[in-house]
C-alpha cells in the first residue's frame, strides 16, 4: 500500500503543480488581454493598479470574491448552482494528459515517473476532445437555469455553435494522427523531432497547413472567443448565458472560458508545432554541457509556442467583427468541414504511397 | 476491486436509467441520461476498452444528448403532461418484453454451458496491443461486410434526413434563427 501512496502523492504533486500554472496563466492573461487590446487600440489599458496596472487580476478578483450572489426569481438553483463547475471541469480536466517538457522516466523508490506529463494515458487526444465537448452542458444549462430569454438563447446558440465546430476539430486532428498512429499526445509530440520542419505543420509527405488553419479557426469558435462570441454577443444578448450569473459563479465561468483558450492552445502546439521540441534538433543546453537542465529550454519552447496561440486570440479579438449565426454555420458546415474530409484522403494518400 | 466497480458502475447505470424514464422534468432526465453515459464508459474502461469509453463520451454525451437538451428546452414540455401516467401502454409493452426476457434466460442458459459457440474470428488480444489498433484491424479486416453496411445505412438516413428538412428549392430563403446544427 505504500507503492499506492507514493504514487498518490506523486500524481496529486503534478496535478497540483499543473493546477497551479493554469491558474497562474489564466491570471496573466486577463491582465494581458486588457493590455493588449488596448495597446492595439492606442490606450494604455489598465494602470491604476499597482505599477503599470500589473496587480489589476488581483483587484478583479477580490472585487468578484466580495460580490453579492444573486440567483434570480425563478431559476432551477440546483442547476443554476451545477452549471458553473459542469463548464469549468471539463476546461480544466483536459490538462491531465498534456505533455509539458521532454518524455522523461525518473525512478522514485520504484514507481516511474513521467514527471512533465500527469497521465500518458494511450488516447490522450481523444480524452480531451470527450471533456471538451462536455463543456456544452455548463453552457447550456447555465442558460437554461437562469430563467431568463437572453441566457437561453445563448445557451441554445453555444450548444450548436460547439456542435459544429468540434467536428471539425475533430476532423482536423485526423491528419495527424495518420501521421503518428497513435492517440497519446507524447507519442504524437515525439514523432516531430528534429528540425522545424519535422512538425506536422511542414512535415513530408503530407504538410498539415490546411488542418491547422482549420483547427485554429474550430477551436476560436468552439471557445466561444471573437469573432466567433454570439452565445455572449453583448449587442443583442447582453451577455449571453451568464446574463444573470454574477460573484464568484460569474468567475467560475469566466476562468473556464481562459482555461479553455489553455487548453486548445497547448493541443494545438503538441499537435502541428511540435510540443515541447525547439524548431532545432536536440537542445541547446545539451550542447553546452548542461542536459539534465534543458528541459527548462523544453518547457520554454513549450510555453512559447502556447502563447502565441494566446496572442492570437487577442489579436484576433482587435482585429474581427461578430460573424452572424447564419454565416457561422454556413462557414462551419460547407467551408471548413470539407476542407478537414478532403485533408483526412490527401494526408491518406500520400502517407499511403510515399509514407515510410 | 473490479467486481466492487463493477458493481458500483452497474448498479449506477440501472438507477440512473430508470430515473430517465420516472422523472417528471424532461431536463433532469436527461441529465441522468448523462450521467448514465458516464457510467457506462466508466464500465467500458474497467474492461481496458479506453477508445469505446472516449467514443461513447464523445458521440452520446457530447453530441446526441445535447441535441435532446437543445429540443427539450425548446419545447419547453415541462407542462405538458400528455405523455404521464401511461401505465396501460406500458404495460402492454412491457410484460411480452419480460416473458420473452425469461423465455431466453431459461432457455438460452443450457445451450450456452453445453457447448462453446464457434468463434467468429480469431479475437485479438487486446490488452496486449494498443486497444484502438484492435478495434480497427478487427473492424476493418472480420467485420468489414457489417461495418460498411452500417456506415450506409447511416448515410441513407443522413440524406432522408435532409431530404426532410428541406424545403422547396426557392421558398423562404430565411431560416429559421435557432436552426440547430444538427438539423441538416
Amino acid at each position: 500500500m505504500t507503492e499506492f501512496g507514493l504514487r498518490l502523492a506523486i500524481s496529486l504533486t503534478q496535478i497540483a503543480a499543473v493546477m497551479g500554472i493554469v491558474v497562474v496563466t489564466v491570471l496573466i492573461l486577463t491582465l494581458a488581454e486588457r493590455k493588449v487590446l488596448g495597446w492595439m487600440q492606442d490606450r494604455m489599458g489598465p494602470m491604476e493598479v499597482g505599477p503599470y496596472g500589473i496587480l489589476q487580476p488581483f483587484a478583479d478578483a477580490i472585487k468578484l470574491f466580495f460580490k453579492e450572489d444573486i440567483v434570480p426569481a425563478g431559476a432551477n438553483k440546483l442547476l443554476f448552482t451545477a452549471a458553473p463547475i459542469l463548464c469549468l471541469i471539463p476546461a480544466f480536466i483536459g490538462f491531465a494528459v498534456i505533455p509539458w517538457g521532454p518524455s522523461w522516466t525518473i525512478n522514485v523508490n520504484g514507481v516511474i515517473v513521467k514527471p512533465f506529463v500527469i497521465s500518458d494515458i494511450n488516447i490522450g487526444i481523444l480524452y480531451i476532445l470527450a471533456f471538451a465537448s462536455l463543456g456544452a452542458y455548463g453552457i447550456i444549462l447555465g442558460g437554461w437555469a437562469s430563467n431568463s430569454k437572453y441566457s437561453l438563447l445563448g445557451g441554445l446558440r453555444s450548444a450548436a455553435q460547439i456542435i459544429s465546430y468540434e467536428l471539425n476539430v475533430g476532423l482536423s486532428i485526423v491528419g495527424v494522427l495518420i501521421l503518428t498512429g497513435s492517440l497519446s499526445l507524447v507519442k504524437i509530440t515525439d514523432a516531430q523531432e528534429g528540425w522545424f520542419w519535422d512538425w506536422f505543420l511542414f512535415k513530408m509527405p503530407a504538410p498539415q497547413i490546411l488542418a491547422f488553419v482549420v483547427y485554429v479557426i474550430s477551436s476560436v469558435a468552439e471557445t466561444n472567443r471573437v469573432p466567433f462570441d454570439l452565445p455572449e454577443a453583448e449587442s443583442e444578448l447582453v451577455a449571453g448565458f451568464f446574463t444573470e450569473y454574477s460573484g464568484l459563479r460569474f468567475a467560475f465561468f469566466f476562468l473556464a472560458e481562459y482555461a479553455n483558450m489553455v487548453l486548445v492552445s497547448c493541443v494545438a502546439a503538441a499537435l502541428f508545432l511540435g510540443g515541447w521540441h525547439g524548431p532545432y534538433p536536440g537542445t541547446l543546453m545539451e550542447l553546452v554541457g548542461l542536459g539534465s537542465w534543458s528541459w527548462i529550454e523544453s518547457t520554454m519552447w513549450f510555453a512559447v509556442k502556447t502563447y502565441f496561440f494566446l496572442f492570437l486570440f487577442f489579436w484576433l479579438r482587435a482585429t474581427l467583427p461578430r460573424l452572424r449565426y447564419d454565416q457561422l454555420m454556413r462557414f462551419g458546415w460547407k467551408v471548413l468541414l470539407p476542407i478537414a474530409l478532403g485533408n483526412i484522403v490527401v494526408t491518406a494518400l500520400a502517407v499511403f504511397f510515399f509514407g515510410t | 476491486m473490479a467486481q466492487l466497480l463493477f458493481g458500483y458502475f452497474a448498479g449506477m447505470i440501472a438507477v440512473t436509467a430508470i430515473l430517465v424514464v420516472a422523472l417528471r422534468n424532461p431536463v433532469y432526465s436527461a441529465l441522468s441520461l448523462l450521467v448514465m453515459f458516464f457510467h457506462v464508459a466508466g464500465l467500458f474502461i474497467t474492461l481496458h476498452a479506453e477508445f469505446l469509453a472516449a467514443v461513447q463520451i464523445i458521440v452520446y454525451a457530447g453530441a446526441i444528448l445535447v441535441l435532446y437538451l437543445f429540443v427539450v428546452m425548446i419545447l419547453n414540455v415541462r407542462q405538458d403532461d400528455r405523455y404521464h401516467s401511461q401505465w396501460r401502454l406500458a404495460g402492454f409493452v412491457c410484460i411480452p418484453l419480460l416473458i420473452e426476457t425469461i423465455m431466453l434466460l431459461s432457455a438460452g442458459g443450457k445451450s450456452m454451458n453445453s457447448g462453446d459457440r464457434p468463434r467468429q474470428s480469431e479475437p485479438l488480444d487486446a490488452l496486449a496491443t494498443d486497444n484502438t489498433r484492435a478495434i480497427g484491424e478487427t473492424l476493418f479486416s472480420t467485420y468489414l461486410f457489417p461495418f460498411e453496411v452500417a456506415s450506409l445505412v447511416l448515410l441513407v438516413a443522413m440524406i432522408g434526413a435532409i431530404v426532410l428538412a428541406k424545403r422547396d428549392i426557392g421558398g423562404s430563403e430565411t431560416k429559421p434563427l435557432t436552426q440547430p446544427a444538427g438539423a441538416e
